[in-house]
């Protein structure tokens, strides 16, 4: 393969793949924070987590048609109105679900599984009835379209920066949140220990509903920067989720670090491989590597010691 | 086992009961309400039935809950289907192809001649054996690789939904081999016999239903058993029984080989009776839905789970005969109430509500079965709970 | 009917063409049913299929769930319509045309249920269903065991021919052998890279692409295939601009599209300028509406169908449909050969002056629709139909500008010799 190329197209070949593995980087980060969060801080196996990110990507399509309708003016910017649209989104319909379902269930993980996967078939088909089984269309600013030259060959698309930037911002606040803040604090503890968190006074209930919203708000966003390099329909919130589950588990549950080591190295084998093999044995290789790992060392990259 | 003759005498009695009801239900009451047609689609019905009853096995007694099912019920169907195929693809049937005598999928995609490992396919007897063995080699693999590394719960399953979908992408992308999306279709003749007739229809019917038959006594037998008890145990306090002394490993292992043999039989009794066989059963959605027909029968009853599994896809062809729409909205309520109200399912509500009204009509005061009886032989502190089926599988 | 809310300078204009499209293959047939006077239940239909003094029962089977339907929606809203206008300007062989709708739920092996529940329980006297060609090869030994008849709208590989289906969409060489030598013969293409969805339509037609680039003595340089569903294409776009080829040809369906389309145009290859120039059979303006037009504007698209093409019988099918399902709606391809298959049916039925379904296989060859959105089609013996293909250069607003369009109709060939 490499002899087909002169030394130049090679250097270019890996850095152009190198960016594209970044790209599919951030999307495995975004969606797997909000998973990770809720898996590992609290246990629960979201199987809806696809649905909360397409929740958000069509509340990006909303806020995009309303713009474009009332206020043209603001469009060059209606994305970040979105996105925080979408957050809200997300969130308050996380915060309900785990009032209404997921609290009943924290000591039965598996069910929580079935209990989710009923949820996003519900989801898919209020979106098909809602929306249209058709695919919506996002439109996006002018300036978030195209790319910057930097080689002949190597272009580096302007939307593939900006989620990479979102990515490196949601992910520093995630960690600032858990790490600095004292709600984060609070969280841990009812990690570590639930019933000794409880008997210092947290308000344990309290910190489950938050953390769930949370991690739902960040798949919202997450779907709202989809809507820039993939599809929006009531069924392309599942295209995402074992991709998504296998980077959490392979970074080890309960460990953000872990998370986005293994989203790193998921997304980067995938792509290199991608360049010298089809597609879809890329595919199978990646996760095969990937499970086959698991099977070895089945606590993931990264693990917290935490009391069971 | 004194303790399991004693203390279970009731419920072998009851097991027998439910065994004639079933065997009732499935060998006379259907055959003679229904037509062929939907006799055909019972039939078919039926075949997740076997699912159903070996996640009964390893997920309501053995809490190993795996969500690749559709794995080993697609490799039984592809096993059987593979069988068919060459059979239905004699040089006579396929002359039009610029390479007669191989499958038509494989024509399509430029293969000339049949690969290595369809060879073996075209004899019956081997096709039997590899439905039964390849999967169970498989899920052997699996399961070695995991229990012994204790990995369990959620990362078992989470695992092997994802061996299911690297499962369906290898199938859909090697195309050539095993006719990709499209799956195998177009099956004709089983040894010569015509299994699209109406009377090979209801031939096959009453075989599937014996199986199941057969398949439900198996698993009822490790029910009983000292393995089953074992595997409760393990399920409630898996360390208990490890410091106790036994491999725990090995049980997950076995009964998790077990429900990949019973839904591999499913798998081929399947494409023998609907005629093709697809991917589109190996993915991670078929093989939630079949972990759905074992929940809302009642993930602790292996009755449960063959009315389960009559009822949920009963109800999906009926429903979305008339409300294709709303069939999704239904489905997921099923399983949200299924889980949050009624974890076991409807052999659970049967056990609530129904055998107390029983019981006071017939005036018998029901014998308490939590009372342990004996000091049991096996030194097992869990034990007491084990007969109770109705204990909420709750950890 | 629709009628009832037409309203203002539209209403009489409208009616009249609507008219006209429905009066037009009825007369073309009425000699022929003449002939047989006798229309009573018992003559029209000796094989106990759902047919009445007063209505006539049909079966559509496609899905409404699950990721299919986001393409199978069109097919369904087509085939309604045309049962509707049917029925409006008379019915079949006198008889209202009742229809039976059922979901394959994406799903191939309850396409092959619900077909045998249409042929076996409710003995519909036609099928107007399926899309994808894995659930037209699940149906396909039911309909050929209980002897039924599909209209099966979608453009797809060919390589089938069964005398149980009428296919009303285009096989792959009268897609594909034209749109290349178009793109070869205008834009002087020389090059070709080769991408698809891994399933068999697009490896079958890229084949036959791949054959007649190569024995026109040109090169195709890559050729790749993704799962269905596949959302990440940045690595084939640098594979495609490291190889530079004149052409890509795509072939990518569903969800993937949009992914794929929209890194392209991130990835800085601005498809407006032709270098290189991409041309598609798998983007129809429902897809479109998905990818958005400002992320496809010009492409080219090689299909029968545009939703522009400017003739009166389209003008009156589009404001049909628009009227009948909404404003916002647009047509692809696969809706309009959709649209097809109830007229065909018809035609097919007072041709034979029967419903039996081999009386109506019998005159099927040689009905002629001059009625049909895209021009004139013609039922072939091998069952596909003589069309036309059409080249469409995408703009921002979603619709193709047919560009170009072959001279005469184009004889279908489901076994082409020498590109298997």
């Amino acid at each position: 393969m490499i002899g087909d190329y002169t030394y130049d197209q090679f250097f270019s070949i890996l850095a152009m793949q190198g960016f594209a593995g970044l790209s599919l980087f951030s999307v495995f980060v975004l969606m797997a924070l909000g998973l990770a969060i809720i898996f590992g801080q609290m246990g629960v196996i979201n199987m809806a987590h696809g649905e909360f990110m397409i929740l958000g990507a069509y509340t990006t399509w909303g806020v995009s048609l309303f713009v474009t309708s009332f206020a043209p003016a603001l469009f060059p910017v209606y994305f970040f109105i979105a996105m925080a649209l979408a957050f809200c989104a997300s969130f308050t319909l996380g915060v309900l679900v785990e009032w209404s379902m997921i609290r009943h269930l924290y000591r039965r993980p598996l069910d929580t599984l079935l209990a989710t996967w009923g949820l996003s078939l519900i989801l898919q088909q209020l979106y098909r009835t809602v929306f249209g089984a058709r695919e919506v269309g996002v439109t996006l600013p002018d300036w978030m379209m195209g790319s910057l030259p930097l080689t002949d060959i190597i272009e580096v698309p302007i939307n593939g920066l900006f989620v990479m930037g979102l990515t490196t911002l949601i992910a520093t606040s995630v960690f600032l949140l858990m790490f600095k803040s004292r709600w984060g604090k609070q969280v841990r503890a009812v990690t570590q220990n639930r019933v000794m968190a409880g008997a210092v006074g947290i308000d344990t209930k309290r910190v489950d509903r938050l953390t769930f919203g949370l991690g739902c708000g960040i798949a919202g966003v997450a779907g709202s920067a989809f809507t820039m390099i993939g599809s929006t329909g009531p069924t392309s919130g599942q295209l995402y989720i074992v991709d998504t589950f296998l980077v959490v588990v392979f970074g080890g549950a309960a460990s953000l670090l872990g998370t986005i080591a293994s989203a790193f190295a998921i997304s980067q084998a995938q792509s290199t491989m991608e360049f010298f093999l089809s597609g879809s044995m890329a595919k199978v290789l990646t996760l095969l590597t990937v499970v086959g790992i698991l099977m070895l060392r089945p606590q993931g990259l990264f693990t917290l010691k935490i009391r069971r | 086992m004194s303790l399991a003759t004693s203390a279970s005498k009731r419920p072998i009695n009851k097991d027998l009961l439910a065994f004639a009801v079933i065997a009732a239900l499935l060998l006379l009451v259907l055959p003679l309400t229904l037509d062929l047609f939907r006799l055909n689609l019972v039939g078919k019905y039926l075949t997740y039935a076997f699912v159903a009853v070996g996640l009964v096995l390893c997920w309501g007694l053995g809490g190993i809950l795996s969500l690749g099912q559709g794995i080993f019920f697609g490799l039984g169907g592809y096993c059987m289907a593979m069988f068919l195929k060459l059979e239905a693809s004699s040089p006579e049937n396929t002359a039009i192809q610029s390479t007669p005598g191989i499958p038509d999928f494989m024509d399509w995609n430029q293969v000339t001649e049949l690969p290595w490992w369809w060879v073996p396919f075209q004899s019956f007897p081997v096709a039997i054996l590899a439905i039964i063995v390849v999967p169970t080699v498989f899920a052997y693999i699996i399961g070695a690789a995991m229990f012994k590394r204790r990995v369990g719960g959620v990362y078992f399953a989470i695992i092997t939904q994802a061996i299911a979908a690297i499962l369906t992408i290898l199938i859909v992308g090697q195309q050539g081999y095993t006719g990709g999306i499209n799956g195998m279709t177009d099956l004709r003749t089983l040894l010569g016999w015509d299994i699209r007739t109406d009377s090979a229809k209801f031939i096959l019917y009453f075989v599937n239903a014996a199986l199941l038959l057969g398949v439900i006594l198996i698993a009822l037998y490790v029910k009983g058993s000292k393995a089953g008890r074992l595997l409760i145990a393990m399920r409630d306090k898996e360390d208990r029984v490890r410091f106790s002394g036994y491999d725990v490993a090995n049980f997950k292992i076995f009964v998790f080989c077990l429900a990949a043999a019973f839904s591999a039989i499913g798998g081929a009794m399947f494409a023998l009776q609907v005629g093709f066989m697809s991917p589109s059963f190996v993915g991670i959605v078929p093989s939630i839905e079949m972990v759905i027909f074992c929940a809302v029968g009642g993930r602790l009853s292996i009755f449960g789970a063959v009315y389960g599994a009559l009822l949920v896809n009963w109800a999906k062809t009926t429903f979305s005969e008339s409300f294709p729409e709303l069939w999704l909205f239904a489905m997921g309520g099923l399983f949200i109430a299924v889980v949050m109200a009624f974890p076991n399912g409807l052999a659970g509500i049967w056990k609530s509500y129904v055998e107390p009204i029983w019981a006071r009509l017939r005036e018998r005061p029901r014998p308490a079965p939590t009372t342990p009886v004996t000091a049991p032989p096996v030194p097992l502190p869990v034990a007491s709970i084990a007969p109770i089926p109705s204990q909420a599988a709750a950890e | 009917m629709t009628d009832a809310t037409g309203q203002g300078p539209f209403k009489l204009n409208r009616r009249k063409l609507l008219g006209a499209m429905a009066t037009i293959p009825a007369l073309g047939v009425l000699g022929t049913t003449r002939v047989f006077a006798d229309t009573s239940t018992a003559a029209v239909n000796t094989s106990g299929l759902a047919v009445t003094d007063t209505d006539v029962t049909v079966g559509i089977l496609h899905s409404v769930t699950g990721t299919m339907a986001i393409s199978e929606t069109g097919s369904v809203q087509a085939e309604i319509l045309a049962i509707e206008q049917i029925n409006a300007a008379g019915g079949v062989l006198g008889r209202q045309i009742k229809y039976i709708q059922e979901d394959g739920a994406s799903d191939w092996p309850t396409f092959a249920e619900k077909a045998k529940k249409l042929l076996v329980q409710d003995k519909v006297a036609s099928v107007m269903g399926c899309w994808t060609s894995a659930s037209r090869k699940a149906v396909l030994p039911v309909f050929e065991q209980y002897n039924g008849m599909l209209y099966y709208p979608t453009f797809y590989e060919g390589l089938e021919e069964s005398p149980n289906v009428i296919y009303t969409g285009q096989e792959a060489t009268q897609q594909i052998l034209a749109g290349i030598d178009w793109v070869v013969d205008t834009k002087g293409a020389k090059s070709f890279y080769l991408l698809g969805s891994d399933y068999i339509w697009p490896r079958t037609s890229n084949k036959i692409a791949r054959k007649h680039i190569e024995m026109k003595g040109l090169k195709v340089v890559g050729e790749e295939y993704y799962p269905l569903e596949h959302t990440q294409f940045n690595s084939v776009i640098n594979k495609i601009k490291l190889t530079k080829p004149d052409v890509i040809y795509a072939i990518v369906v569903g969800g993937s599209n949009v992914a794929f389309y929209k890194q392209l145009k991130a990835a800085g290859i601005d498809l407006t300028k032709e270098a290189p120039l991409l041309l598609t059979i798998s983007v129809t303006e429902d897809e479109i509406l998905g990818i958005g037009g400002e992320n496809i504007v010009g492409a080219y698209a090689a299909m029968k169908y545009f939703q522009s093409i400017e003739n009166d019988n389209n003008a009156a099918f589009v404001k049909a449909f628009k009227e009948r399902w909404g404003d916002g709606i647009v047509i692809g391809d696969v809706t309009q050969a959709a649209y097809l298959g109830p007229w065909l049916w018809k035609a097919a039925v007072e041709r034979a002056g029967s419903f039996d379904i081999d009386k109506v296989r019998e005159a099927s060859p040689g009905i002629e629709l001059t009625t049909a959105p895209e021009g004139y089609v013609k039922v072939h013996d091998n069952h596909h139909l003589w069309s036309k293909l059409r080249i469409g250069h995408a703009r921002t607003d979603g619709q193709y500008d047919v560009v170009y369009e072959t001279a005469d109709l184009m004889e279908p060939d489901p076994f082409p010799e020498g590109y298997q």
